[in-house]
Formats: C-alpha cells, sequence, structure tokens
C-alpha cells in the first residue's frame, strides 16, 4: 500500500495501543484509494485526542476549537465546492460540546464525511465522562455513576434526516476502509460513528468487549428502510452492536439549496467593487 | 432651517413605512435628512416613535422638540405633548383634544378610497401642504416608491391629495435646488454594502437586534451578487462558519450585538492565532445581559478590546456616521487580509437605525486588494511555511487547494512554522513576537488617527468615538472656544493627536455608557487627565442641544 501523500513521520501523543492508529491506518487507506490529495481535501477537527488526527496525517487541516469542528467544514465547502471535507474529532467534541451543530448540520444535508472517534470517554482531559459514557459506570467526577443516560448517535441523526448513517469499529480495518469511502463519496452528511478503544481510561469498552459484541449488518439489510434502520440503531451492548450503514437516502444538500453560491467555486472569485456597484442605486 | 416632524404610535401601526415615505421625499426633493428610530422591543403595540429632521443645510442630530406630530394613537399625543413647539402642528385621526392639535381623517378617507391599508398617506399629503411642498413632484415619488404595484399606487396617491387638500401652509421649507449626487443610508445597510463592495462572498449570522440589518441586506443582495447567506445555529456556528470559509480562501464576514458577541468570544481568539483575515461587526445596544435590545449603547468597548483569552493584536474600528461606517468596513476587508488578523466594526443601534444623506459613494475609485499567492508565485513555492516568521510578522497567506506541493493548516494550538503543534519555549516566544510585530507594524501603517473639527486652540476638546460624532459635531457650534476630536479607530488607540491636544486643551469625553470606558482607555495608554466626562446610559442617543446643556452645566 502507498501512503506517500498522506504519511507523516509526526510523533503521536496518543497512547501505545491506542484505538486512534488502527483508526488512522484506515484513514489513509481510503483516502489513497480515493484518490484524493492536498488540491481536493480538507480535514476539519476540534480538540481531544482524535481531533489531533489532522497533525499525525498529511493534509490540509483547519484544527479549531473544542466542539467547533462542524462549522468551519460549511465555510470552507461553501468557499470551495470542489474541496471533500471530513471532519474528524471525537465523541465528547461531536455529541457533547459541539452537539448543537451536529444536530444542525445533519439538517442542512452538509456535503462532509464526519468521522467521530466514540471511545465512550474523555481522554484528553483523563477518564472523564463522555456523552456515549455507558450508564452508571463511575469516573474520578462521577463517583457515584453517570446519571445521565448515553446519547445514541446513530438514532439521533436519523430522526435529524441524516442521510448517510454508519457505524463501524477500528477492530475490523478492511470494513471501516470501506465504510469510511462510502462516507467520502456520499452527496451530503454522512455520520460514522466509530468504536475506538481507549486502553488508558475505559475499562468497561475495551477490545475484546467491542469484538465480542458488535457485528456486520446482514447482506440482505435494506438501509433505505428509516424505521427499521431506527429500531436497528436502538441496538448496543449486551444486544448485540450493529457495523455498517444503517441508513441512506439522496436528498439535496447543502449547496444544492444554495443556489447563489453558483457554479464556479467562490474561491476562485477576485470581486472588484465595480463589479457591485449597482448595490449603491437603492440608496438614490 | 430645520423641521423635526415626529411619527409616533405603536409597532404595527405603519410608521415604518411612513418614514420611509416621507424620507424619500424629501431626500429626493433635495433636503438634507436625519431620520432616527425610537422603538420597543416588540412586534405589536407598545409606543414606537421615529423623527425625522429635515433642512436646507447639514443635520447631524436628532432633536427633542417637535414641529410635526402625526399620532397614530392618543397615547402618542400625551407622551409628545410637552415636546411639541410652539407654532408646532399634532395630526391625528380623531378629537381635538389639543390647542395645536389638527383632525385628519385619516381612515373615513381611507374608505372613502376602498382601502384602508392607504389611510397614513393622508397623513403624508398633510405634512407636504404644511411644508409648503409641490404635490406634483411629491406624488411621482410616491407613484415611484410604490411601482411594483399600479393600483396601490393609485389608491395611495389619491389618499396622499385628499390630506393635502385638507389644510393650508403653515411652515413652509425654503425651496431647494434637487440633488442626485446624494444617497440616504442606514448604519446597517452602510456597513453590508461596505462588506459587499469589499467582496464579502460569505456572511453568516444568528438573527439578533439590533445587528439584524445586516444579515437582511446581505440576503437581500445573495442571489444576484452571489452572496452565500447563512442562518447559523448560534453566534459560535455564525464566527466558525466565516472562520472556515476565510481559511478556505473566500472574504467572509459575520455580525452580531454584545450578548451574541460574548458567544464568539472564543473564536475571536482563535482567528488571531490562525493568523486569519475576518471581518466581524458588534452592533451595540445596552448591556449587561439582555438588557434592552432595541435600544443603543456604547457599553462594550472594554469588552471588545478585551475579548478572547491570552494575548493577541485586534483591530477595534468604531464607525463615527453612516458614510464612515461604510469605508471602514470596505477598509477592513483588505486590512483583515493584509495583516491576517481579526477586525471589529463596532456600532451602536444609534448608528444602525439612523439614516442619514452624504454625497454618493465612489465605488470606481475602491479596490480590492489580493493578497494570496499569484499564479506566478504559486509555482514558484517550495517547503511552504504559512507561519514563516518575518520582520513585519506577515507570512504569506494561502489557501487549500492553491499549492499542489503543500498542505495548508491553521491550528489553534501554539504552533511552528510549518502550523504544526509546538510546546517549544523558542517556537513560543517567537510566535508570540511574530504576532505582535504584526500589530506593531498595523500600528505604523494603516492605524487612523482621530479626526479633528473647531478653533485653532481650543480651550476645550470634547473627545467622541463612534457614533457621538455628529450630534457633538452639531452640539460645538454652539461654543467658540471647543473643538471637537472624533475617534474611529479605538482599538489599538491611536495616540499622537492626543498628545498634541493635551498641551493646550482641557478633555471632555462624551460617552453613551456609565463607567467611562473610553476615558479609562486613553488614562491607560497615555496616562493624560480627562478634565471631564459626559455619560448617558439611559439606552437613548445624545441630541445636540443636550449636549450643549451638559457641557454649560457640568464642564463650563
Amino acid at each position: 500500500m502507498n501512503n506517500s501523500v498522506f504519511e507523516l513521520s509526526e510523533k503521536t501523543s496518543w497512547c501505545p495501543g491506542c484505538g486512534n492508529f488502527p483508526l488512522r491506518e484506515a484513514l489513509k487507506q481510503a483516502l489513497n484509494e480515493l484518490d484524493l490529495d492536498y488540491t481536493n481535501t480538507v480535514m476539519s477537527s476540534g480538540i481531544g485526542q482524535a481531533a489531533k488526527m489532522p497533525h499525525y496525517i498529511n493534509i490540509n487541516a483547519f484544527n479549531g476549537l473544542h466542539g467547533r469542528a462542524m462549522p468551519p467544514a460549511l465555510g470552507i465547502r461553501v468557499a470551495n465546492k470542489n474541496m471533500k471535507v471530513i471532519v474528524e474529532s471525537g465523541d465528547g467534541d461531536n455529541y457533547g460540546e459541539g452537539g448543537n451543530h451536529t444536530i444542525h448540520n445533519m439538517r442542512r444535508n452538509l456535503d462532509v464525511s464526519h468521522f467521530v472517534h466514540n471511545n465512550q470517554i474523555y481522554g484528553l482531559t483523563k477518564g472523564q465522562a463522555s456523552p456515549t459514557t455507558g450508564f452508571n459506570m463511575t469516573t474520578p467526577v462521577q463517583q457515584n455513576g453517570i446519571t445521565a443516560n448515553p446519547i445514541n448517535p446513530l438514532q439521533l441523526a436519523i430522526t435529524m434526516n441524516a442521510t448517510f448513517v454508519a457505524r463501524a469499529s477500528v477492530g475490523n480495518k478492511e470494513h471501516l476502509v470501506e465504510i469510511m469511502k462510502k462516507a467520502i463519496e456520499h452527496r451530503g452528511y454522512a455520520l460514522v460513528d466509530i468504536l475506538q478503544p481507549c486502553v488508558t481510561f475505559n475499562n468497561v469498552n475495551t477490545y475484546q468487549w467491542y469484538k465480542k459484541h458488535s457485528y456486520i449488518l446482514e447482506n440482505d439489510y435494506d438501509a433505505s428502510d428509516k424505521y427499521a434502520a431506527y429500531k436497528r440503531a436502538a441496538e448496543f451492548g449486551e444486544e448485540g452492536i450493529p457495523l455498517g450503514i444503517l441508513y441512506q437516502a439522496e436528498e439535496p444538500t447543502f449547496l444544492d439549496r444554495h443556489p447563489e453560491i453558483g457554479d464556479n467555486p467562490l474561491v476562485e472569485n477576485i470581486i472588484q467593487p465595480s463589479e457591485r456597484k449597482e448595490l449603491i442605486n437603492e440608496f438614490k | 432651517m430645520k423641521v423635526n416632524i415626529v411619527i409616533a404610535g405603536a409597532a404595527g401601526q405603519g410608521l415604518k413605512t411612513l418614514n420611509n415615505i416621507l424620507s424619500k421625499i424629501f431626500f429626493r426633493l433635495g433636503y438634507d435628512i436625519y431620520s432616527t428610530k425610537d422603538y420597543m422591543s416588540r412586534i405589536r403595540g407598545g409606543h414606537n416613535f421615529m423623527s425625522i429632521r429635515i433642512g436646507d443645510e447639514k443635520i447631524t442630530s436628532s432633536e427633542k422638540e417637535i414641529d410635526l406630530l402625526i399620532a397614530l394613537n392618543s397615547e402618542s399625543i400625551e407622551i409628545h405633548k410637552s415636546d411639541i413647539k410652539k407654532d408646532g402642528v399634532i395630526l391625528f385621526d380623531g378629537d381635538k383634544t389639543h390647542d395645536q392639535l389638527i383632525n385628519i381623517p385619516a381612515k373615513e378617507i381611507a374608505k372613502e378610497i376602498g382601502n384602508r391599508r392607504v389611510s397614513n398617506m393622508a397623513f403624508v399629503g398633510s405634512v407636504l401642504k404644511i411644508l409648503g411642498i409641490d404635490l406634483k413632484e411629491a406624488s411621482e415619488i410616491v407613484t415611484h416608491y410604490f411601482d411594483a404595484d399600479e393600483t396601490v399606487a393609485e389608491a395611495n396617491i389619491e389618499s396622499l391629495e385628499k390630506g393635502y387638500n385638507l389644510l393650508d401652509e403653515k411652515l413652509p421649507l425654503p425651496k431647494v435646488e434637487k440633488n442626485d449626487d446624494q444617497i440616504l443610508i442606514n448604519g446597517n445597510d452602510a456597513v453590508g454594502f461596505g462588506g459587499a463592495i469589499g467582496g464579502v462572498q460569505f456572511y453568516s449570522a444568528y438573527p439578533m437586534t439590533p445587528s439584524t440589518g445586516i444579515l437582511n441586506y446581505m440576503a437581500k443582495h445573495s442571489n444576484k451578487m452571489n452572496i452565500a447567506v447563512e442562518q447559523a445555529e448560534d453566534e459560535i456556528a455564525a464566527v466558525n462558519m466565516a472562520l472556515g470559509a476565510s481559511y478556505g480562501g473566500i472574504r467572509a464576514m459575520t455580525g452580531t450585538s454584545g450578548g451574541g458577541f460574548a458567544l464568539m468570544n472564543e473564536t475571536i481568539g482563535l482567528i488571531s492565532l490562525m493568523e486569519l483575515p475576518l471581518v466581524i461587526a458588534n452592533v451595540q445596544r445596552p448591556g449587561p445581559a439582555t438588557g434592552m435590545p432595541t435600544r443603543t449603547s456604547q457599553g462594550d468597548l472594554s469588552f471588545i478590546i478585551n475579548s478572547s483569552s491570552g494575548e493577541f493584536p485586534l483591530v477595534v474600528s468604531a464607525p463615527r456616521h453612516q458614510k464612515d461606517a461604510f469605508y471602514q468596513t470596505f477598509k477592513a476587508m483588505n486590512l483583515s487580509e493584509k495583516y491576517q488578523m481579526p477586525f471589529i466594526i463596532l456600532t451602536d443601534q444609534y448608528l444602525a437605525d439612523t439614516k442619514q444623506n452624504f454625497k454618493t459613494f465612489d465605488i470606481d475609485a475602491l479596490e480590492n486588494k489580493n493578497y494570496y499567492f499569484n499564479n506566478k508565485e504559486k509555482s514558484d513555492v517550495k517547503d511552504f511555511k504559512r507561519y514563516e516568521l518575518t520582520q513585519n510578522g506577515i507570512s504569506h497567506l494561502t489557501y487549500p487547494g492553491q499549492l499542489s506541493n503543500s498542505y495548508v493548516i491553521a491550528d489553534s494550538h501554539e504552533h511552528t512554522e510549518y502550523g504544526r503543534i509546538s510546546e517549544d519555549i523558542d517556537v513560543r516566544n517567537k510566535m508570540v513576537e511574530k504576532r505582535q510585530r504584526k500589530f506593531d507594524h498595523f500600528i505604523k501603517e494603516d492605524l487612523e488617527e482621530p479626526i479633528y473639527k473647531g478653533p485653532e486652540n481650543p480651550e476645550h476638546v470634547l473627545i467622541s468615538w463612534g457614533s457621538t460624532y455628529s450630534p457633538s459635531l452639531e452640539a460645538i457650534q454652539d461654543f467658540d472656544n471647543i473643538g471637537l476630536l472624533s475617534f474611529n479607530h479605538v482599538w489599538p488607540l491611536p495616540t499622537k493627536k492626543l498628545n498634541e491636544y493635551a498641551k493646550g486643551s482641557k478633555f471632555i469625553v462624551i460617552e453613551n455608557n456609565s463607567m467611562g470606558q473610553f476615558a479609562k482607555l486613553i488614562r491607560q495608554e497615555t496616562c493624560l487627565t480627562i478634565d471631564s466626562q459626559i455619560l448617558k446610559y439611559d439606552g437613548r442617543p445624545f441630541t445636540s442641544k443636550e449636549i450643549v446643556n451638559r457641557i454649560k452645566n457640568e464642564v463650563l
């Protein structure tokens, strides 16, 4: 496999054995297999261990604020409609601090691939609950166990009319690469909730735990049936964790809904004042 | 000669249309206009009023005393009757409860015409007659105003004529020459217009009074001008969307008011650390918290210049009037790209909602600069460093996709010249100093000193910033020995003229806030003495007469 473009020899700040490593390998492979490069791909990320991804591969990157990985992605799409945008961050960043942006960009059908590293814990701040941490688990902060129900990102996405709702696991690299590629190629918003163990701070949801409970959706699964997808998305834990594309639909994207952007990427325009001179007439 | 018309009533009674039509008629006829809005935060009811000062000479302030009151309900008479001048007139559709009241049977007139929506036009007709305006000329302007719908125009003209023929001339305005080279513009439109001329291709915002006018302006022109407009889910999203677009290589802008700016705060520092261009308009209203949404204030100054965590360069410009709002926003688009740092346009409800006439802007004389690589340069780039250390601190700007051999990174961590995360002592020091050099470079090359109006060796200098310029300018005409020093750039604070005038004059600082924030800033940056302050924090703008009285009572 040739990772020439995206390969970077930067040292990471991830723990040995971190689920981010296999995730990074899958990501590079997906990008390479789609022939993407500097001229057509950008990654937008927030803060957290997952959000450091753009520093550990070679890619155009907007590494912004905690919880704010998504809004800049919208701006990037507006500026250059030919640019593939991948939003990459963790469960805290996307479902907690940035939950509002996640919801509203599902509604917009913003054409981005949204890769959420879901390790069900806060790693960078050392082991507090994330929005997806299991109920009752104790942490240094949640001494009496977590008292809020975990968010179900897939069900949330389906109810918000997201047009691509998937889950994959770093425990199955080939499957993860396939899902990533399909998400990047999807027209519109594509959520991939990626199960990725935190080997240091989450001793419940481990490689073994995910391996034991997750299964790949059956071959004849119908991803166009929204209500069936919603039902299937409820599964998490002992009852099994479905992996694959749970729901996919074709709908006009954010850019389709913004005809004012026009056919050319806006970044190619150099606007001079004289071109907009007629704007003065309404004040006369 | 100057005449002050006040239109008063409840929200939903058509005040805005009345104001627009009256302003447009007198403006088109060649008079000078100064029109302000005083409204409550509600859609129906309450008490709102708009004032239009009209004259044959430049007007730069509103006035409390009323020549002509159009009272759309009886409450308006009660509220404003003490301000009616001796020879003033109240126009009202109802009983004669006041000596100066003239009954205008507007509803009756509209009923006869068969369109109850044209009742207010009878008031317009009456005003025109009282002021001795030629009916034919005015009718043409009204017809043009309603040109989208002929039957609506006809009904309005009929109502206008009936109102006109009801009464006699009373306060005839001197005739003026029609003047084609004037425009009539409010502050929010001026900021939007300045941004659009400055090349904005994306505007994202969350609606918030009194800044929503800018969003409306951009949306109105978006299809024709290819300006992408997005209503964000909150102000945090609004500013981050705009910043993403800026990183993507286009000129972007956002706007809000104090509380919304508070939400944007973390991102202000991010813009600065990422060294990306972005212009943000903050239209002030009285805070803290929700405060008074539709009122005016200059209470955000200290907050804005100290916004976000950490230390970084930031430029704050507070336009002194609507024309300045246009030019400051236009210039900010270029300068923000040149220096790759955030520029804040700091206006207020008073500036935003006040319409004034100016000589038209010469758009052809303006140029949008381009600080990205050109085609020739980009093919020569090797080993690209987005944050290259340079003498003036400015590194070369590019956008993702422009260079085929390099990624473009924007990072919120302290970073190396390549944009990679670093906690190295040497890197940190050099990057802090690099950003500071940009700030120093801006001060040397592009910081605007205040303008001075008045006598050569003034005893007192009245110091204004932002929108208090206009009423202050009118106020100093009443004194022989008071000059006006008006700032638009307030951060970094220009100090040259302050130090010059400090030698022979006493300083009076006028501000629409309670803590004297600009006076504090002057003391902090110059150690100069502020001799007196004129402060106002009731949510209403200063009038020139009020300033004159307060100088007489509190300063002299």
